[in-house]
């Protein structure tokens, strides 16, 4: 009973940190942020490893393989899919760069150009 | 507790931290992907530590661990190969279906703590690995039916349910009548665990089937909380610290996201859950739509008009999206940039199909961050704005919105109509999503360009190029 009050209190600090850190985050990354909350919840695959140290049933057997796909490809996936959309939040910085190398060329089409490359790279 | 199990807490506890400190740098674009890094090296930490004490504390049966590490495998080259393959347009759906896996996960190992327990489980484990039955099972069909209708499978777009509210409370009750009587009957809780999961599964479906397509976002994150929750309840019955923080944390980011959404939506969260917008409210106000007439204009007008102008706001929505044209837009944008008009993006919280969608989009096209502006930036800067060129975006522009009585009333919108020359990009004479038309399209400053959005850009490139040139 112990273990369970700890864990309550836990639970509802953490609840306490979430709403408290999230509330900081700006609308700008709120679909990253979905995508990468979601990608927490994969923890459910460290539960799948805990519960696999006692199975010894067929039916056990059946759920540990199912949640493991489903809670791997929830954590995987998630992160990998946040970290592709995080990575083309860019600077201005590169932009300007970009910029000042198209006006030394004095050309009016490089711009276009260079945006074309960068989808071909995509 | 042993050293061992010492050990193993302050990992997980390390782990929890390091899953704070992710959603903390995601405070800004600068930092974001650094977080998203901290928080998966976290994830592999706590995985890494879990199979370590499976190893040195041994393990009941190898075809266990095998069938673990083979699911694991499996799961992971899926959850890659669609995060590699999926298009930015698509990114909604791709988090409900990893929601739905994540819930389906839930459940499943809240059922397995259930049903293979050594002896009988006490009621603490009774009651939190059958909430994590509960939400898990609700979230695998009402994710997976919110997947389908953002795909547009019209199998699930289709789907009709009549009383609806019937249903609702027909499959609510029995999910919790499983469930209280699982607690009672712990000796013969095989049947009543499966009820319960059946039950909830099934609620799982009515509840997100008559909620509107437009309404998915919202459902996504309250669902994606719904997850988080049932992952905290797992690690309640489980008693691991990693689930019950990292399960809290998602279920508050969830619930925030949810009302932050439903506020930009101008809509009770509750009335948005309870499905049903696009039915009365709308009939009652269509007769108040504004009237009057548009001024149409060309796109080698629009273009003298952008060349010549100081200053450039753009306004994008779901219809530059759907019409794929980001790139055109941006390319527009870096072509007046280097002609010396100053450009910027407003961004409306409700823009694209979830929040912050748009930003991603525009990211995608080389836009950068800094210029993605957010609703209380860049209305007061419409003023001095020569052009606002609105490109798929409708009810968020309404100046309706301001007064009292209409469809949209009280929705947070941008002041697009207090800049000096308003140009709207649209597709037809349709109305927007909340059926009424727009006030902005009939003002004096006001011109309309009908068409697809990408031909219609790519129409004002080609003449902005001959301007400079």
């Amino acid at each position: 009973m112990n273990s369970l009050v700890i864990a309550i209190t836990l639970f509802i600090l953490a609840l306490l940190i979430g709403v408290e850190v999230i509330g900081k985050v700006p609308a700008t990354l709120h679909t990253p942020l979905m995508s990468g909350a979601n990608s927490i919840h994969g923890i459910v695959i460290v539960g799948v490893v805990i519960i696999a140290t006692e199975a010894h049933s067929p039916l056990s057997y059946v759920l540990i393989f199912l949640a493991a796909i489903l809670g791997a490809m929830n954590v995987v996936g998630g992160y990998v899919v946040t970290d592709r959309m995080l990575e083309m939040f860019k600077s201005s910085k590169s932009g300007r760069k970009k910029n000042k190398d198209d006006q030394n060329h004095q050309a009016s089409a490089v711009p276009v150009a260079n945006a074309e490359d960068g989808g071909a790279d995509k | 507790m042993n050293t061992l199990d010492i050990i193993t807490w302050f990992v997980y506890l390390l782990s929890s931290v390091m899953f704070v400190m992710g959603l903390h740098c995601m405070n800004s674009p600068k930092t974001a992907r650094t977080g998203n890094r901290i928080s998966a090296a976290g994830m592999i930490i706590a995985v890494a530590m879990a199979f370590i004490h499976l190893f040195a504390t041994g393990f009941a049966s190898s075809l266990a661990i095998v069938l673990l590490v083979l699911g694991i495998l499996i799961g992971s080259a899926a959850g890659v190969y669609s995060a590699r393959k999926v298009k930015m347009t698509d990114m909604p759906q791709l988090v409900s279906v990893f929601n739905t896996v994540g819930g389906g996960a839930a459940a499943l190992v809240a059922l397995n703590d259930i049903l293979t327990s050594e002896g009988t489980p006490t009621l603490v484990v009774l009651i939190t690995a059958g909430l994590g039955v509960v939400i898990g099972s609700v979230t695998f069909t009402g994710s997976l039916i919110a997947a389908g209708k953002l795909q547009g499978v019209s199998l699930i777009k289709n789907l009709k349910l009549p009383a609806k509210a019937v249903w609702n409370v027909l499959f609510a009750l029995l999910t919790v009548l499983c469930l209280v009587m699982l607690c009672l009957n712990p000796d013969n809780r095989t049947p009543w665990a499966l009820l319960t999961a059946i039950f909830a599964l099934g609620y799982g479906l009515v509840f997100v089937i008559p909620i509107g397509g437009a309404d998915m976002p919202v459902v996504i994150s309250v669902l994606n909380a719904c997850t988080g929750t049932a992952v905290a309840m797992n690690g309640l019955a489980i008693d691991n610290v990693a689930l019950i923080v990292a399960g809290a944390l998602v279920g508050a980011a969830g619930a925030t996201l949810s009302v932050l959404m439903a506020q930009a939506m101008n809509r009770p969260l509750l009335s948005v859950l309870a499905g049903g917008f696009g039915g009365s409210s709308v009939s009652a106000s269509q007769d108040q739509g504004a009237q009057g007439t548009m001024k149409e204009t060309t796109p080698d007008d629009v273009a003298v008009q952008l060349v010549y102008a100081d200053k450039v706001i753009f306004v994008p929505g779901f219809g530059l999206a759907q019409a794929q044209a980001q790139r055109e837009l941006a390319d527009l944008g870096e072509l007046l940039k280097g002609h010396g008009v100053e450009v910027s993006y407003a961004i409306h919280p409700v823009a694209g199909r979830m929040p912050g969608h748009m930003n991603v989009l525009l990211a995608e096209a080389n836009v950068p961050y800094e210029e993605l502006i957010d609703l209380d930036d860049i209305n007061p800067q419409f003023p001095s704005a020569n052009v606002a060129l609105v490109v798929g975006a409708n009810d968020v522009t309404n100046p309706a919105a301001r007064r009292p009585g209409t469809a949209v009333s009280g929705m947070p919108i941008l002041d697009v109509d207090k800049a000096q020359h308003v140009v709207v990009l649209k597709r037809g004479r349709g109305k927007g999503y909340a059926g009424i038309e727009n006030e902005l399209y009939f003002n004096p400053n006001t011109q309309m360009l009908f068409n697809d959005a990408k031909v219609s850009l790519q129409a004002i490139i080609a003449s902005v190029k001959e301007l400079i040139a």
